[in-house]
């Protein structure tokens, strides 16, 4: 048998962290990724990452209330072990990264330092500066540096992955790639495919996504049988800067380091924002949100600020929609020693100093909670069995999902500083798997009985390449067609969705999709094509939109992210204590009746064609029993009284059942 | 700061750009006019010019190649020289270019590595640099250990901004003594055989302050400090330290205002206490 081999598509930080514990565990990986993967997306992650730590620890903090928070700001669409697990590493892994060397900002004794994020009342989220994506991901390309240097890895930097190769049993084999400057299309035999490439907000057009987040890479493998699971959970930051090619992030940790969200009382007040006295001020967020402040979930902060401006017409400027976020209360050298990286990105771009005058920001499609469906397995208490061959692999045998790209993990929303959590979590976590999973293996893809099958699979994509750049076209351009479907995604599947708005944009990108056909190139040449490949993506962002799209006009409800107004439920409004109690009684019996229908993940297939169809998954809630999120809601004391004393009720009766026992330990 | 009101705004500009269809081949100058919009870059620019697909003189064209990624200068993709200047495209802004220079935009790729294709550069040797000082931690393993060693808020506040360097090449586009090495692929070469050739010349050329800077920040570390030793023998090795001839343009070209000329110095001290050391310790 030759040597088997496992090929990790993408080399942010969920592909370089799968790479590095492969090496170490002494397989040899080939690692593919569109750029060098020093510059990959994770780069652009600034505020830091999530763990209980000793500090908090001695606050009352746990694992267990990290889970407890992750899937709360979710609003618990996610399976709970994986969760759990994340959680229980999360110190952990945060102690490795500290060992690889990454230079985390640290307290006047040497210890690491703590900043406070969304959706939690802890500081939690350890940092590098505003640039801790950065840090991180030089940290896991040193390492995989040296396993390279060492021999155990190969790397493809340049190289465009075109699909999955599927043997007749349709077990994965490896997959077919591109080379952005030879056009070589070559076939990559393995033994398991590891796809860890990112989001795909270019569907979007403008977010505060890289170039390379095309989400090509899931979609050409749901395109070859792979389910996409929660499409329509898309995280749309509260605070980017807009811009004409990009929408560049402002990180959470602005607020998290006293950063306060406000606008003028009097709309479009056009004094220069330091003359407007406090009294003048609408700290929107603080007032409604007395307890979390600023720093409530993503999907919170995003909604009030959009309704700021657009229902309460009190944007700061009247041309364009956006809102202070201001740090100038805080001390220059405090702002530069813990936020220098993201201060400079703004003063560069805009041309003013964030350290003297508020930001201007606005929300900005930001990151995919949903993506590739992948397994797991679970242990009788809730975590993840370590080296289980099914952690993290999608319904496609031999492939797995790692990183943003899969579907684990954030629910409806995800919470700030957990995605490099998530990323490094699953990358490191899955190795073990696929080291099970090579030992089970008879063989090896690089024998040559395997042969026949890759140069077939190699030759259908060399024939579509040549067709494409061969096709007279329609004289379709495009780069049109990217901003056209751009402007409907981010006009129907934002902050704000709408059914007719749905149905309507569906449409649009059905006919878009037709239009895509027709697209001639205006380069033909066969080196370093970048047309060709852009058209290719383009192309294959048309599944995971319309299964985007279809996701979202079938969830009738609010969860998350994912928010439509029709399907809203009110809070409590009445004075009369009976009549209180009486509406929240009913709140709790449509939340109820909502989570039977609903508390359920979306899994697109697609067929041949690119049409996806839906089905739904019920989730593993049974650590944590789902509850109202309350965050802000009028009458909310009220309701979680009433939710209180249902789910009191409901242990006691669990108690005497077995079957439900572990239920009943969780909540206790 | 923003460009004042009174500065020149035109309908459109024109944007000169150095194309080059393939290594080893000729280069020419092909001009594109482009509407002028505010808060332009030079990405935006591009983005528009592939849009159009024709000339200043209305001839049809291929999309220019160009690399890029992040766009908000912080993975370092889009490196090229803009009006001479070696920066990045993605914060290179239009209204401010147009400020100093109203003729309008040249753009060329960068001069000190082999051109792919118009814009994009191939530039691995950075990368093979910093493997040739070994710019990384050797832990143990992967397993938990407990925490990294603790660190001074000082040795932090040294550490983190070279830990900000992204590659991005400026500084030794800059760098006098960094002269290109270009190598083309024999007929009868296998891409492993070429790769191999190329990394031989590339160890006996210049690191480059990039790599210079990153072996001090994993020598300041104090688990990085234990091998040193290894990554001062790289830099006293050919092509180390002594090549620099201390023109100083790597600091004031780089777009993260990384310290390199402290690192270089710091790394000349290192050096020159390892040459004692070792004569010593014989």
């Amino acid at each position: 048998m030759a040597e088997q081999r496992v090929l990790v598509v993408g080399g942010g930080l969920a592909g370089l962290a799968a790479t590095m514990k492969l090496a170490e565990l002494g397989i040899s990986v080939d690692l593919m990724s569109l750029t060098p993967v020093k510059r990959s997306h994770s780069v652009c992650a600034q505020g830091g990452i999530n763990s209980v730590n000793e500090t908090t620890r001695q606050q009352g903090d746990s694992e267990y209330l990290h889970f407890d928070d992750t899937v709360y700001g979710g609003d618990f669409l996610q399976h709970q072990p994986p969760v759990k697990e994340m959680a229980d590493w999360a110190p952990r892994i945060i102690d490795l990264m500290d060992r690889l060397g990454v230079p985390f900002n640290r307290t006047p004794e040497g210890f690491r330092d703590q900043r406070r994020f969304g959706g939690t009342l802890y500081k939690r989220t350890a940092f590098a500066g505003a640039t801790t994506g950065q840090q991180l991901l030089y940290a896991l390309d040193e390492q995989v540096r040296r396993r390279h240097a060492a021999g155990r890895v190969e790397m493809y930097e340049g190289w465009d992955y075109l699909g999955p190769v599927k043997d007749d049993d349709g077990r994965c084999r490896g997959a077919i790639a591109q080379n952005l400057v030879t056009m070589e299309i070559r076939a990559f035999p393995a033994d398991a495919v590891i796809l860890a490439t990112g989001g795909c907000g270019l569907i979007y057009g403008r977010s505060t996504m890289s170039m390379a987040c095309t989400g090509s890479a899931a979609s050409r493998s749901v395109q070859a049988g792979v389910n996409y699971a929660n499409g329509e959970f898309i995280q749309v930051h509260p605070t980017a800067i807009p811009g004409a090619d990009k929408l560049r992030l402002m990180s959470e940790s602005a607020r998290g380091e006293g950063g306060r969200v406000w606008v003028p009382r009097k709309p479009h007040d056009t004094r220069d924002p330091r003359d407007i006295s406090d009294a003048e001020r609408y700290y929107f967020l603080e007032e409604r949100y007395p307890k979390y402040g600023n720093l409530v979930p993503r999907d919170i902060a995003t909604r009030e600020i959009f309704n700021v401006c657009v229902n309460e017409g009190l944007s700061v400027e009247t041309e364009r929609q956006c809102v202070y976020l201001d740090l100038t209360h805080i001390s220059r050298a405090e702002l530069d020693r813990k936020l220098g990286g993201i201060l400079h990105i703004y003063e560069k771009f805009q041309g003013v100093d964030p350290r003297e005058e508020p930001m201007k920001i606005f929300p900005a499609v930001h990151y995919s909670m949903g993506g590739m469906w992948a397994d797991y397995e679970r242990t009788a208490e809730g975590g993840l069995v370590p080296g289980s061959i099914r952690n993290h692999q999608t319904n496609l045998p031999g492939l797995y999902a790692i990183g943003e790209c899969d579907y684990q993990y954030h629910g409806g929303n995800r919470l700030g500083a957990n995605s490099l959590l998530s990323c490094i979590f699953t990358g490191l976590f899955v190795a073990p798997g696929i080291q099970n999973l090579l030992s089970s293996l008879p063989d090896s893809a690089h024998d040559e009985k395997y042969d026949t099958l890759l140069r077939g699979q190699r030759a259908v994509r060399q024939l579509d390449h040549d067709n494409l750049l061969k096709r007279e076209g329609g004289r379709e351009n495009p780069y049109v067609i990217h901003q056209e479907l751009g402007d409907v995604m981010t006009k129907t599947a934002t902050v704000v969705r709408d059914n007719a708005q749905i149905k309507d944009g569906l449409e649009k990108v059905n006919e878009l999709a037709e239009r895509v056909q027709n697209c001639s190139l205006s380069d033909t040449g066969n080196w370093t094509n970048q047309n060709v490949i852009f058209t290719k993506s383009l192309r294959d962002m048309f599944p995971l939109a319309k299964a985007l799209l279809k996701g979202a006009l079938a969830r009738d409800e609010c969860r998350g992210a994912h928010y439509k107004p029709e399907f809203e439920m009110p809070g409590v409004e009445s004075d009369d204590p009976a009549e209180r109690r009486r509406q929240a009684e009913a709140w709790c019996d449509a939340f109820e009746a909502k989570n039977d229908k609903w508390l359920k993940t979306t899994i697109a297939s697609v067929d041949k064609s690119g049409e996806p169809t839906l089905s739904y998954e019920d989730v593993d809630t049974s650590l944590i029993p789902p509850r109202p999120r309350l965050y802000g809601l009028v009458g909310a004391e009220v309701i979680e009284e009433v939710w209180k004393q249902r789910q009191a009720a409901k242990d006691g009766s669990a108690n005497g059942t077995p079957a439900d026992a572990a239920v009943a330990v969780a909540s206790s | 700061m923003i460009a004042p009101a009174h500065d020149y705004k035109p309908s459109s500009f024109e944007v000169r750009i150095l194309r080059q269809a393939g290594p080893g081949e000729s280069s020419h100058w092909e001009r594109h006019q482009v509407t002028y919009e505010p808060n332009l870059n030079v990405i935006s620019v591009l983005q528009k010019i592939a849009t159009q697909a024709t000339t200043a003189e209305g001839k049809e064209t291929t999309p220019v190649a160009w690399d890029c990624n992040c766009l908000e200068e912080v993975c370092g993709a889009c490196t090229m020289l803009v009006n001479g200047q070696t920066r990045q495209a993605c914060s290179a802004l239009v209204d401010k270019l147009l400020a100093e220079e109203p003729e309008g935009i040249e753009l060329r790729p960068m001069s000190k590595f082999p051109v792919l294709r118009d814009l994009v550069v191939d530039r691995g040797r950075m990368f093979r640099a910093l493997e040739r000082v070994r710019a990384w931690i050797p832990v143990d393993g992967y397993g938990d250990r407990g925490a990294g060693p603790r660190e001074s808020q000082a040795g932090q506040e040294f550490r983190y901004p070279l830990s900000e360097c992204m590659t991005c090449g400026c500084c030794v586009e800059a760098c006098p003594q960094f002269s290109k090495v270009e190598l083309t692929q024999h007929v009868d070469e296998t891409d492993e055989e070429f790769t191999q050739r190329q990394n031989e010349a590339y160890d006996q050329s210049f690191l480059g302050a990039a790599a210079i800077s990153q072996s001090m920040l994993f020598n300041e570390h104090p688990t990085g400090h234990m091998n040193a030793g290894e990554r001062l023998e790289a830099l006293m090795g050919p092509g180390g330290l002594q090549v620099c001839g201390n023109a100083q343009n790597c600091v004031s070209v780089c777009p993260k205002e990384i310290p390199l000329t402290t690192s270089i110095a710091k790394a000349g001290r290192q050096t020159t206490w390892h040459a004692f050391q070792r004569i010593f310790d014989r």
